[in-house]
């Protein structure tokens, strides 16, 4: 699937994003498992607050990261949403 | 080292209300006086968190049968797990729905036995359909998204489109079908659930149309009747890979229905801890990795997709759990299999049901 850089992502009702000391990762919990995070991905995903646009995203990360793309952006959530950890509006 | 595990399955009682026939539970289950206490349930928590657990199941029997359950609820959210739980839905009332909602239950799964309250209550044993659909509107106006597991069999999967309807009525974000796994109680009434082909060729295409028609809406995960396949399920993962389970007397199992390996030693809670357990007990080590494997497993490409199967199923239907699971096409048994599909899919006298009872 593919991601439109005007889509809204939300972190679905019911996933909790966390720290885990033990494993020193960012991870998100959900009914069907666990995703352990890189740091540009929980970045990414902390951003997912059903206001920010993809293109809002990559803007807010890019002071960040360098180089980051609104199409690198769009992918990692396209992948969040085949998962069940975002939903995406607009 | 063996990686951490993500999942604790807490069995926290086998006591239960429903006697389902296909209950995974053990032929022996465990009586009220032997189960842990609260304060061993804390500290099997606080242990399975400092292993890397990031999801507690509050499973059982019946959950909601422990009077501690709040309490339980509240310690594992406490330590920043994902709270799932697992019920038949009897005795989750609004108002116990609400206080466990705000001690941190993140999950709710809960049971359907078929899609009518004939057929419900009559797998059941008791009448429960009524109370599940009010346990299921509970959960939806308190927020948490909710899972519907339906166990599959030959006494309702020609319903499977009306248990998929019952879902969606329900409000149910994923379902749940699944297939009869045959441990425990659905292995001593195998010849009463085993579905015929006939039966899962025509239940096949009715699911695949509900999840393509469902999409984005309620997620259906369809878990394979495997006595039918030609490739084992990939048990667990791996054995000690991903998750635990404790049993409602302490017991610490590398799957839910291990004990029937009557081989395997079982440690328990009471005796050490859950970290020396994954790490280092003989039971946990048994069949972790590739090394245990015999051929035709150990030198085909698929164990990495289905790590050999189950060893459960591979120790009650060879007698030798390191043995190639005896589903597989490749398995040197998979005769026994097929002789079991051949004389117990359609019986020339049907068996009644065995009904999960304490003894």
């Amino acid at each position: 699937m593919t991601v439109a850089l005007d889509a809204v992502p939300r972190i679905r009702r019911g996933v909790k994003c966390t720290y885990d000391q033990i494993r020193e990762a960012h991870v998100v919990l959900f009914p069907e498992g666990v995703l352990v995070l890189n740091e540009t991905a929980a970045s990414v995903v902390a951003l997912c607050d059903g206001v920010r646009s993809i293109g809002d995203i990559a803007v807010a990360l890019a002071d960040e990261y360098a180089g980051v793309e609104p199409g690198d952006v769009a992918e990692l959530v396209a992948r969040m949403v085949e998962r069940r950890v975002v939903d995406v509006h607009g | 080292m063996a990686e951490a595990p993500f999942g604790l399955l807490a069995e926290l009682t086998h006591r239960c209300p429903l006697q389902c026939g296909y209950c995974s539970n053990p032929l022996e289950l465990v009586r009220r006086d032997a189960e842990l206490s609260t304060e061993d349930w804390r500290r099997v928590f606080d242990q399975a968190r400092a292993l890397g657990a990031l999801q507690i199941h509050l499973s059982g029997g019946e959950p909601l049968l422990r009077p501690d359950l709040p309490e339980l609820v509240a310690h594992a959210n406490s330590l920043g797990c994902y709270v799932n739980l697992v019920t038949s839905g009897v005795g989750l009332s609004r108002d116990r729905l609400r206080s466990l909602a705000s001690l941190g239950v993140d999950h709710v799964q809960l049971s359907l036995q078929d899609a009518t309250r004939a057929g419900n209550d009559r797998i059941a044993g008791i009448k429960a359909f009524d109370r599940k659909v009010e346990a299921a509107s509970h959960v939806l106006d308190e927020g948490l998204p909710l899972t519907v597991n339906t166990v599959l069999h030959r006494q309702n999967l020609d319903n499977v489109a009306g248990i998929i309807a019952m879902a969606e009525r329900m409000g149910a974000e994923r379902l749940e079908l699944a297939n009869t796994q045959y441990y425990g109680w659905a292995l001593r009434n195998r010849a009463v659930l085993l579905p015929t082909r006939e039966q899962l060729a025509a239940a096949d295409p009715v699911v695949a149309a509900a999840q393509e028609r469902l999409r984005g809406r309620m997620e259906i995960v369809y878990v394979i009747a495997d006595y039918h396949e030609a490739h084992p399920k990939p048990c667990m993962y791996g054995w000690g890979a991903r998750q635990l389970t404790v049993a409602p007397n302490g017991d610490v199992l590398p799957c839910p229905a291990a004990t029937v390996i009557s081989s395997l030693e079982i440690e328990n809670v009471r005796d050490s801890s859950l970290h020396d357990i994954w790490h280092h007990s003989p039971s946990f080590n048994a069949f972790r990795g590739f090394e245990w494997m015999k051929d035709p497993c150990r030198s085909c490409p698929r164990k990495e997709v289905d790590f050999g199967g189950c060893r459960c199923q591979a120790f009650q239907l060879t007698g030798d759990a390191a043995a190639t699971d005896p589903v597989c096409s490749l398995s040197p048994d998979r005769s026994t299999v097929d002789l079991i599909l051949e004389t117990e899919m359609a019986p020339a006298e049907l068996p009644v049901m065995a009904m999960r009872k304490m003894r």
